[in-house]
């Protein structure tokens, strides 16, 4: 069986710093990923990041992505591609399939950093061809360069909603709305003013009703909520569209935290069932790490910061740092992380993240 | 439609090269770019329908997740053909309810 000191599971923002931050204090580093290409989602973001500048700030998503591979290259950390894990096993054995063949690594250590699905909403039409995920609009725009319609309805107004709106514009497609089902819009007002300065309504307490079409997307129908979130009958407008894009949250991709026996906690600021972990980023099950999305939904900023801690203290239980230096290193990437996380939008979420660690420190 | 002009990422340098055959109609394509890529491209919306209710289905993660995209690539069914990249010559046809495995002969 093949042997390696840390195993990454998950190729995007949080598994390549990680890679990078072990492999660069010594750990034999090994990183699959079950996609063609590594960077996660890295690089379908065209947009300037936001924070300080130690968070990447105005750097577009792609050129991050560019500069961590260009870094796990330089380290030497081993990248096996188009592999998909499906399972774990007893003290570390990965299950992973490559080109239709199974083989088997056993690993000392195995960061989990499997990143996040989009969540789906169901209503009447929604299974017709043209409602898709804002991620998957994004992924198609922007790395694959296709608009597959013309007219677009964006549901929900977070950030990934605004977001892909306006990558919706600049790919060449008009906007009709954003919706909203709560009274406020859900993102940064920088992203809801770049839209509107285009024309692109936000219509909040309005939620999608109905999609309708044969053989795709026609028409879609919108409905006003009222405070209880209930459709207000009588308020309901058609709108001719043949994409409606779903932006309604994200939930961790956790069976292999499931699978190795981690301890959950739902926490619905976090995106679900999160597997409870310490401030080491190490789960209840010793030697199984996670960071990133997996470890409650945030950003690609964050998911970096938590990669790198997770590698930190994974350098340094394989003794590769010792504990006065890899307190050093930690304490810079807490710092960092509170900062991201002090906004008016961070505080839930820091929140939640401190009742989880406290959960995680105490196992 | 492709997006030949883009203000942020530039041109479009990638060309369709290569031809692939869906349901018997030749279209062009990009090697290497998702096989659902290369039928959006190309305006085709449907890609499957459902065994029961014979309803359509397209791309809705285009990360493989979902399984909606699944169509019948060389024979095989039930490929993602979000995350399934393109090779010339490739026969892809429209799949009707689960597909079926043809016993592999060699």
């Amino acid at each position: 069986m093949r042997e390696t000191e840390l195993a990454i599971v998950g190729a995007g923002p949080a598994g390549l710093s990680a890679a990078i931050e072990a492999a660069s204090a010594g750990v034999r580093v090994t990183l699959v990923d079950e996609n063609q290409r590594p960077g996660g989602q890295l690089f379908k973001q065209i947009h300037k990041f936001f924070g300080s500048k130690e968070h990447y700030a105005s750097v577009r998503g792609f050129d991050i992505g560019t500069k961590l591979l260009s870094e796990v290259e330089k380290q030497g950390v081993e990248v096996m591609l188009d592999s998909v894990v499906w399972g774990i096993f007893g003290t570390h054995v990965l299950g992973i399939i490559h080109d239709q063949k199974n083989t088997y690594l056993r690993a000392q250590k195995v960061l989990l950093a499997t990143g996040a699905i989009e969540n789906a909403l169901a209503f009447p039409g929604w299974t017709l061809p043209g409602v898709m995920g804002a991620g998957a609009i994004q992924t198609l725009i922007n790395i694959d360069r296709v608009l597959p319609g013309k007219k677009a309805i964006m549901i929900g107004s977070g950030n990934v909603g605004l977001i892909v709106s306006y990558q919706l514009l600049q790919a060449g497609a008009q906007v009709i709305a954003v919706v909203e089902a709560a009274p406020k819009i859900g993102g940064y007002g920088v992203h809801a003013s770049k839209l509107r300065r285009n024309g692109v309504p936000i219509l909040t307490s309005t939620t999608v009703k109905e999609a309708k079409g044969k053989e795709k997307v026609e028409k879609a129908v919108l409905v006003a909520l009222d405070q209880n979130w209930n459709q207000i009958p009588g308020t309901e407008s058609e709108y001719e569209v043949d994409m409606i894009c779903l932006a309604v949250g994200l939930s961790p991709l956790s069976e292999l935290a499931w699978m190795a026996g981690c301890q959950f906690e739902y926490i619905p600021e976090l995106g679900g069932h999160v597997p409870i972990h310490d401030l080491n980023m190490q789960t209840t099950v010793p030697g199984i790490y996670v960071a990133g999305d997996l470890a409650g939904i945030e950003e690609a900023s964050t998911a970096m910061e938590e990669g790198k801690l997770a590698g930190i203290a994974i350098a340094e239980a394989l003794g590769y740092l010792s504990p006065e230096e890899a307190k050093i290193k930690k304490e810079a990437v807490s710092r960092r992380l509170d900062s991201f996380r002090k906004g008016p939008f961070g505080k839930a979420v820091r929140k939640a993240k401190a009742r989880l660690q406290r959960r995680g420190e105490v196992q | 439609m492709r997006i030949k002009e883009h203000p942020i990422l530039g041109k479009l340098e990638k060309e369709p090269t290569v031809e692939i055959e869906v349901d018997g109609e030749v279209i062009r394509a990009i090697p290497g770019e998702p096989i659902a890529a290369a039928l959006l491209a190309a305006g085709k919306n449907v890609f499957r329908y459902t065994r029961k209710l014979h309803e359509p289905r397209s791309v809705f993660c285009a990360i493989g997740r979902c399984t909606d995209c699944m169509m019948i690539v060389d024979g095989v069914p039930n490929v993602r053909t979000c995350v399934t990249p393109v090779r010339a010559g490739m026969k892809i046809q429209t799949q009707h309810g689960l597909g079926e495995f043809k016993e592999r002969t060699q």
